[in-house]
């Protein structure tokens, strides 16, 4: 037979309790729940917002009377319990006695009332529940009606906020220095003060009410100094005190709240107690997240489950709207403590990182709080923040792919926030999009063409997938190439080398593509992956290539194209000049152009004169300089010892000899080098993806820097004593980066991905595998190290593949 | 009415590749899928006039080479989130060889 269990309070912590009961143990015990207000449970937190009218009360209501019917728990509402019998087991209610097995006390608090004359008068209120609320409202009904709201901490500020929202001239007393103190540094209270003063709200610190004033109701507060202010309505918001009454006359151990255990015993092994009326290890809480934890701990003790509640960090949050408040920790100074402030005046934004020991240990947020939980969460795992010091203040934004919870960082952003920057694609849309069943990354493309350009906002929509569709999106643990399979690029390249495929067809069949011939994403990935894996069998796919590689020139916004000759080393000629003159004069090239790579580009040119304007380059013997493609580009020099007075090798030199044996050859995406001739690094070889720097002593090879959409410094590979082994390192890291980069991964990104430690042992400590590496590039450039423009130029091929296979003009005319 | 204007060989043009027609008004670009199936759309995406015919070719769909807006080929209606569409025109092959309905084309471009 099941025990009967008595619940003295129907409030929040109580709630919880029996719903854990239920869910848990449904049946072990006979619930009896006496409440002395006169309606069930509702979220007590959410009274502000009922008050300012944001809400009613019928939301904020989580059990009602029905709700505990049907749960089969017994309702004693409003029925205030008067005494506990211990040794009877009873308690004793207005309308009788009632026996129990197991009592708990949750019995709540009462608002505190300050110690002074006149606050028991009529209109001197605290604000714990709803009849409060009801009060409140009455008098806002009132014209002209004034409250003071004693106490400037969260309550009060809520209280006085809402009263203010419904028409009250109202006044903040507070006793200490600043608002919220308990929970911010005066620098946020400064900025709180200030906001609430620009609502018309009247706040004054350094409070010290004398006497609350008036005959049959509330009239005035009186200060110590003797400034009055006139109120229909006074509210006590100066903190709480548990309800320990009942507990006390039953001769239950209470300090300053009912004392329990870690399993919420009280000094009476039948009787436990939950909520705001307890303390445990000295310390009495009112914040809902501890309460929950009690409740759940407290149901486990119930059903003899092992469980201890231990003290949480709570966190705090205004809720007033329009006033964006966070605070958690600890944030007095200290002499071991340091802090980060961040401060914009004209945004009002001030926030605040306490630092013991490297690691957050309080945090202060005003005015912009979106961070809030990303600080939170590392204060609450006491991580060591050294390493992002510098950056930590800015948030996850700033933190390179930190994001700890992205998930929650995403659901808070607004709807029109934008989410594909290239498309400019709104979060609405992509979330309408998900709703209307594009339920992966393929469809949403598709649908809404959010990452479907440039991609780095591609984790952010799987973020909203994951986000949206919560357990029913299947984050992939690695990204499909594309929606054409389901196997991931490295997936597909092993499977490339395994079973030893050798045309595009072959791939399609044996990985089980869901197209008849791919797409434009995962076409030219598999065409690259099968020269670089089969150099001699492959025969490279024109159709697979994007415009400009497939007529090795870069297609401009108007349909023409560029044209840009390679100069090996950026050295030229005044020979090759005047070609390049002769060529923009005989075709009528609208723009001439000096690049960053050290060489000119001609820019305007139509499709039908670029074979001829190459025949005119390769005449004058220079060659294309593979500015369209994913491969080598140029190599960045300086003059070197040739002529410079600092120059320590021929850095002019070494850089032509790289772009001859380097040309040509087909690379995951675009590479680029340089060769300095010295420290003072001329040819800014230390943000390109390879880079040499010539020092006395030899040669400081560095790779994976970038100076595009993201710029960084190369990091340093080797430092090798003869040009020879320069050239060879060269080599071979940039045969790993053809052998494993992913297509459309530039090398800094592919460095970051397998770690340079990694690259290191393959190309710099592993000498067998640096010489193989060299062959298999030398393999490959058998075929590929030849010019294009030379290919293209022939009269058949611009009669097979180039030119207009119909000339209707005449035709359509008549 | 339809006027057959023989055009080309079907060899003429690579299989998932496009040659294009000069026409009076304009390009019209021919494409070859890689079933054999040919197609005929202006030789210009309604977004910004980027030539079609340099686009990869996948199913029976075009990427535009500029910013990568996809067209069907057998409606000439962008697909997915773009709106527009091109004009398209009766295409065949017969005997190996590629024809072109002249009539459709003059209507279509004179709309």
């Amino acid at each position: 037979m099941s025990q009967k269990l008595v619940i003295i309070g129907a409030g929040m912590a109580s709630g919880k309790l029996i719903e854990e009961l239920l869910d848990r143990a449904p049946d072990a015990y006979d619930i009896k729940l006496f409440g002395a207000e006169p309606r069930g449970n509702y979220n007590r937190i959410m009274l502000s917002p009922v008050l300012a009218g944001d809400k009613s009360f019928d939301e904020i209501v989580t059990h009602d009377a029905d709700w505990y019917r049907e749960n089969g728990i017994e309702c004693r509402f409003n029925e205030a319990v008067v005494k506990v019998d211990r040794k009877r087991k009873i308690i004793v209610s207005e309308r009788g006695e009632t026996a129990y097995d197991k009592l708990i006390v949750a019995t709540g608090s009462a608002s505190f009332f300050i110690p002074v004359a006149g606050n028991d008068l009529p209109g001197v209120i605290g604000f714990r529940d709803y009849d409060d609320v009801e009060t409140m409202l009455k008098a806002a009904g009132k014209p002209n009606g004034k409250a003071v709201v004693i106490g400037g901490g969260l309550l009060g500020l809520e209280a006085a906020a809402a009263l203010s929202y419904q028409g009250m001239d109202v006044t903040v007393l507070h006793l200490m220095g600043h608002l919220m103190e308990r929970q911010l540094d005066p620098a946020a209270g400064y900025l709180l003060q200030k906001e609430l003063e620009g609502r018309g709200i009247n706040v004054v610190c350094n409070a010290h009410t004398n006497a609350i004033i008036g005959k049959d109701h509330v009239e005035a507060v009186v200060l110590e100094n003797d400034v009055t202010f006139g109120a229909g309505l006074v509210v006590m918001a100066a903190g709480i005190r548990p309800e320990v009454r009942l507990a006390t006359d039953a001769g239950i151990h209470v300090e300053r709240g009912i004392v329990v255990d870690d399993a919420m015993h009280t000094s009476d092994p039948d009787i436990f107690a939950v909520g705001e009326c307890v303390e445990h290890d000295n310390i009495v809480y009112g914040l809902v997240a501890p309460l929950y934890d009690m409740a759940k701990v407290l149901a486990s003790t119930l059903i003899e489950e092992e469980a201890k509640f231990t003290a949480p960090v709570v966190s705090t949050k205004l809720k007033v709207t329009g006033v964006d408040l966070f605070s958690v920790g600890d944030f007095a100074e200290a002499e071991d403590r340091e802090e980060i402030v961040f401060r914009d005046p004209a945004r009002g934004v001030y926030k605040r990182l306490i630092i013991q020991e490297n690691r957050i240990i309080g945090v202060v947020m005003y005015g912009d709080t979106a961070d809030s939980n990303w600080f939170f969460a590392k204060l609450k795992s006491g991580e060591d923040i050294s390493e992002n010091r510098e950056t930590l203040i800015y948030g996850p934004a700033f933190q390179g792919g930190e994001i700890q919870d992205p998930l929650a960082l995403i659901a808070a952003l607004p709807n029109d926030a934008e989410i594909c920057g290239c498309n400019g694609v709104c979060k609405g849309t992509i979330v309408d999009a998900i709703n209307e069943g594009a339920h992966d990354l393929g469809a949403i493309k598709t649908s809404t063409k959010a990452s479907a350009s440039c991609g780095t906002c591609t984790g952010l929509v799987e973020q909203l997938l994951a986000a949206t569709l919560g357990d029913a999106f299947e984050a992939p643990t690695s990204q499909p190439m594309c929606s054409c399979t389901d196997f991931a690029h490295e997936d597909v390249r092993r499977i490339i080398k395994s079973q030893e495929l050798k045309t595009m067809a072959a791939v399609m069949q044996e990985c089980g593509w869901k197209t008849s011939c791919g797409c434009p994403s995962c076409r030219p990935a598999l065409n690259y992956y099968m020269i670089a894996e089969w150099p001699l069998e492959y025969k490279d796919d024109a159709q697979s290539r994007f415009v400009n590689e497939r007529n090795h020139a870069n297609i401009q916004k108007d349909g023409t194209y560029s044209v840009l000759p390679r100069m090996w080393g950026g050295m030229t000629t005044p020979d090759e000049l005047r070609a390049i003159a002769d060529a923009a004069d005989k075709y009528n090239v609208p723009a001439v152009k000096v690049t960053g790579g050290q060489r000119i580009d001609l820019l305007g040119v139509r499709k039908e004169d670029l074979p001829d304007m190459w025949a005119d380059l390769n005449a004058a013997g220079m060659v294309s300089g593979h500015a369209y493609s994913k491969g080598l580009r140029t190599v960045k020099t300086c003059v070197g010892t040739d002529f410079c007075r600092f120059g320590t090798q021929d850095s002019t030199g070494l850089g032509i000899k790289l772009e001859k044996i380097l040309w040509g050859s087909w690379t995951p995406h675009k590479v680029k080098l340089g060769v300095s001739g010295c420290p003072r690094n001329c040819a800014e070889a230390t943000c390109k993806d390879l880079g040499i720097v010539c020092v006395d002593s030899g040669y400081e090879v560095s790779v994976a820097g970038a100076a595009g959409m993201e710029v960084k410094k190369t990091e340093f590979l080797a430092k090798v004593e003869t040009e020879d082994e320069a050239i060879n390192l060269s080599i071979a890291f940039i045969q790993l980066y053809r052998e494993q980069g992913r297509y459309l991964d530039r090398i800094w990104k592919w460095v970051h991905k397998v770690g340079l430690e990694w690259i290191k042992e393959q190309v710099v400590e592993d000498l067998k595998q640096r010489a193989e590496l060299i062959e298999r590039f030398e393999i490959s450039q058998s075929v590929y190290r030849k010019d294009p423009w030379a290919e293209q130029s022939t009269e058949q091929f611009k009669k097979d593949k180039w030119s207009a296979v119909a000339d209707l003009t005449l035709e359509a005319a008549e | 009415m339809s006027t057959w204007i023989d055009i080309a060989a079907l060899d003429d043009i690579q299989p998932r590749g496009a040659r294009v027609i000069k026409t009076q008004h304009g390009c019209v670009a021919v494409f070859r899928a890689h079933d054999d199936r040919v197609y005929a759309i202006d030789d210009a995406c309604p977004h910004k006039k980027g030539p079609l015919s340099e686009g990869i070719v996948h199913g029976n769909a075009v990427t535009c080479p500029l910013h990568n807006w996809v067209i069907n080929l057998e409606t000439g209606m962008a697909q997915g989130a773009d709106d527009g569409r091109v004009n398209t025109y009766e295409i065949k092959v017969e005997d190996g060889r590629v024809l072109l309905d002249c009539e459709r084309l003059i209507t279509a471009t004179t709309e």
